[in-house]
């Protein structure tokens, strides 16, 4: 390790409603790769954003090759010599490779660009890489992995000192991991300094020289990895007080009947071999790290994405016995029973720029119908009633969702799959981007719900949450469920250590 | 890594298939069209839809579309052959202010588009409804016939050698188009503009994010794409007898028509300006050929219709199969 290149100080950074950053310390040294850890939500990449000028810091310093410096975007970090390798691609699919790596800046002979001269370069820093990429395939072409190393190349050739990957390996397979390591060991050898951002234990114990971890924004401590443990690590990262009592233990009774059924699902890489059982009035939590799978298994259960095999069965409620059923598209799905409440609530849950009454009857019209002709009283009824249930606050049914706040939103989108009387609800992260009161109103009728007989499963990123929720636990990682557990026996430690790829 | 495309895959070949393919079929069913006059002629009424289509394809690369190429190439060539008829505008003059008309028009819509956010779709039908309102406010517009002064702008497309029945006509515009083809061509894959159109196309916000100027790349597409339809009205004066207030609507879904078939991708990150030319060949032959062999012109739409249709559905097929392998 060589001499500091890189410090940041007393970083602080706040956006309406969340102290993103909370004074955090953060330093970089030349010939070193230190790992940022930290859970979803605590703070990686907003430093990173602050670091590279995306976001502009309310107070703290950043100090850069022994200068007070301010990057206003990008490109100023780019230049300096600061580049970040994004978890999602910059990249432009229908460009070639060459084209890519030297977009914005491209050798010129007169008003013709010489790719001849951008084929030749990229070869040239492929060599320095040690990969073998063709600069003349188009990007598009190429496959996730191939297509980081082109992110990398761009980011050497512009003669980088500070080099960040923000997860780079959640997309990658493991001869590619392999290939990305050699490549950090390489660049490491160079003197660069290397930020690590990455949720995988095991990666950082192979890669980095030191671990900075946060939580909730703000700067917990600097490990260095091969003085401590993993269990080091881990309690750094989950020791928070948690100021809602979690779920001690089941609400739901032991003989409950299984009313969902879910039997080696695939979906893409995002969904492997998932099989799990929902019982009647039970919350089933969905624990994972971001990119876990969980979204995905919940579409495809929904019939949203599609899906390579598996069997699912709903219970019938006539004969009260498991029935195989094919979900096709969401309308199968709906029809089975099961409403779904999307993360992205703007985007897939409520047509805000319509009435509650429209939102509410939007699944099931033809219950409100008379032929074509919408029964408006009745409709209004309906919602009405839901507005009382659910305690949504708004001066009327017709009032436009958009004017409501997100924690009354989410109630809307509750209330349309209680209108079409579904028994099996799927939300994913309910209280996300809602604030601590409407939280806790959320939560109480997610219980209530589970108390009248609906079944829930409860996607969340937030330990806590999934901790004071839950009857049961799911655990997934990459793809794959990594466990199971009873809210009885559920710790953050043991949540997180099986969400941290720790395949018992 | 590195497969020979097959030529079968490339669009542009299909269609220039079907149009040696109409073309044969035209030649053994109709006399009429056998004739050195009607091939003038034919070549006559593509000359402003080329251009169009030309012009168009850069819209249609980002993603984007300009409706207003139609009325627009009309409400030029009514201005300035006004100006020419009542206020005693040389031709000359009258051809630059139709280039600079059109360039005027462009740019409007590149900065509603590139800076102010608007959809392409609903910028360029406002500009369309406008210039069809401006052309409209002009009387019809006969500009000089080849006999009077002036009138030498029509030998632009077609030059004529000897006179009376001796006379020889030669299609000059054909040629004119072709040098454009590979300009324009150049210009799409060998320069900072055409690349950059093709990225923002492609994926806008990782181009502004290599640090791109994507609202002026953005306006720059419009711009090139007006001053082309500025061109295509000096072309559309020195074919029409008459240009008549009002009309135009309808023209660019031809030239938009003719991109597509040309491979040109629906939504956006791709496309050639060969392919268009072949494109809008293929759509001309359809709209002026088919008539030969004795189809009545609400047949030439459906077929016009159906071709298109085709057109696009191989790009989604192409596709669709890309992503099955990836």
């Amino acid at each position: 390790m060589g001499d500091v290149i890189l410090t940041m100080k007393g970083i602080d950074k706040s956006f309406p409603g969340v102290h993103a950053l909370d004074h955090v310390d953060f330093e970089v040294r030349r010939g070193e790769v230190h790992a940022l850890m930290g859970e979803n939500g605590a703070g990686k990449s907003t430093l990173m954003k602050v670091l590279t000028g995306i976001y502009k810091k309310d107070s703290g310093t950043i100090t850069y090759e022994g200068k007070e410096v301010e990057f206003h975007n990008t490109r100023e970090a780019q230049d300096a010599g600061i580049v970040i390798v994004h978890q999602e691609l910059n990249m432009v699919g229908d460009l070639t490779v060459a084209q890519n790596i030297f977009i914005g800046r491209e050798p010129v002979k007169g008003i013709r660009i010489d790719d001849k001269k951008m084929i030749e370069d990229s070869k040239a820093l492929f060599d320095k890489l040690k990969i073998e990429i063709d600069p003349t395939a188009k990007m598009k072409d190429l496959t996730v992995g191939k297509q980081q190393m082109c992110e990398i190349a761009k980011a050497i050739s512009h003669n980088a000192k500070v080099i960040i990957f923000d997860e780079p390996s959640a997309a990658l397979t493991e001869k590619e991991i392999d290939d990305l390591f050699a490549i950090i060991r390489d660049l490491r050898a160079q003197n660069m300094g290397i930020v690590y951002i990455s949720h995988r234990m095991d990666e950082i114990k192979v890669i980095t020289d030191r671990v900075t971890v946060m939580r909730d924004g703000g700067y917990v401590g600097t490990l260095i990895t091969k003085d401590c443990t993993k269990e080091d690590i881990i309690n750094m990262m989950v020791g928070r007080v948690i100021y809602e009592e979690p779920k001690t233990h089941s609400m739901c009774p032991p003989d409950a009947p299984v009313v969902l059924k879910v039997e080696n699902l695939n979906a893409g890489r995002m969904v492997q071999d998932v099989s799990f059982e929902l019982h009647k009035g039970e919350i089933l939590g969905f624990s994972g790290l971001m990119g876990a799978g969980r979204t995905e298994t919940a579409r495809a259960i929904f019939g949203a994405d599609p899906k390579q095999s598996g069997k699912i069965s709903i219970m019938n409620k006539q004969t009260g016995k498991l029935e195989e059923v094919t979900i096709n598209s969401p309308v199968d799905a709906v029809k089975a029973g099961i409403g779904y409440l999307s993360e992205d609530r703007r985007r897939y849950g409520v047509v805000v720029g319509k009435s509650i009454i429209e939102n509410s009857t939007l699944a099931c019209l033809e219950d409100y119908s008379h032929g074509i002709f919408i029964d408006k009283a009745a409709e209004k009824k309906v919602t009405e009633k839901y507005i009382e249930e659910l305690a949504t606050k708004t001066p009327g049914p017709d009032q436009l969702v958009m004017n409501l706040s997100g924690g009354n939103q989410q109630k809307v989108v509750i209330a349309k799959w209680l209108v079409k009387n579904s028994d099996i609800l799927i939300f994913d992260e309910p209280t996300r981007g809602i604030d601590v009161g409407a939280k806790n109103e959320i939560y109480k009728l997610m219980n209530k719900l589970a108390s009248e007989g609906k079944s829930i499963i409860m996607i969340s990123s937030e330990m806590t949450e999934i901790l004071r929720m839950s009857d049961r636990i799911v655990i997934m990682c990459e793809g794959k469920k990594t466990g199971e557990m009873d809210i009885a026996e559920a710790t953050q430690e043991s949540i997180m250590d099986k969400a941290t790829r720790n395949i018992k | 890594m590195t497969k020979k495309k097959s030529l079968l895959n490339d669009q542009r070949f299909i269609a220039a298939l079907v149009a040696i393919v109409l073309v044969v079929i035209y030649l053994i069913f109709s006399k009429e069209f056998r004739k050195y006059t009607s091939f003038l002629s034919m070549l006559d009424f593509s000359y402003y839809d080329i251009l169009m289509a030309y012009g168009v394809t850069f819209p249609l690369i980002t993603g984007g579309v300009d409706l207003s190429i139609g009325t627009g190439m009309v409400c030029y060539a009514l201005v300035a052959g006004q100006m020419v008829r009542n206020n005693g505008l040389p031709v000359g003059a009258a051809i630059v202010l139709c280039l600079v008309l059109g360039l005027a028009i462009g740019i409007l819509n590149g900065v509603l588009i590139g800076v102010m956010g608007l959809a392409p779709f609903i910028a360029t039908l406002s500009t369309c409804m406008i210039t069809r309102g401006i052309g409209s406010m002009c009387s019809a517009t006969p500009w000089p016939t080849t006999s009077q002064a002036g009138g030498w702008f029509h030998s632009i497309f077609k030059w004529t050698f000897g006179t009376g029945r001796q006379a020889f006509k030669f299609p000059f515009g054909i040629i004119l188009m072709l040098v454009l083809m590979f300009v324009l061509e150049f210009v799409l894959n060998h320069t900072k503009f055409g690349r950059y159109t093709i990225a923002i196309g492609s994926n806008r916000e990782a181009t502004a994010l290599s640090g791109i100027n994507v609202k002026f790349y953005h306006v720059m597409v419009y711009a090139v794409c007006g001053l082309l339809v500025g061109f295509s009205s000096v072309a559309y004066a020195a074919v029409t007898p008459t240009v008549q207030p009002g009309t135009g609507a309808g023209l660019e879904m031809d030239a938009i028509g003719g991109v597509f078939v040309g491979g040109v991708s629906a939504t956006g990150g791709y496309g050639s300006i060969i392919g268009s030319f072949i494109g809008t060949m293929v759509i001309m032959l359809l709209k002026t050929g088919l008539p030969y062999i004795g189809l009545q012109s609400n047949w030439q739409q459906i077929i016009t219709g159906a071709v298109l249709i085709i057109s696009v559905m191989i790009d989604i097929v192409k596709k669709k199969g890309a992503a099955a392998k990836a």
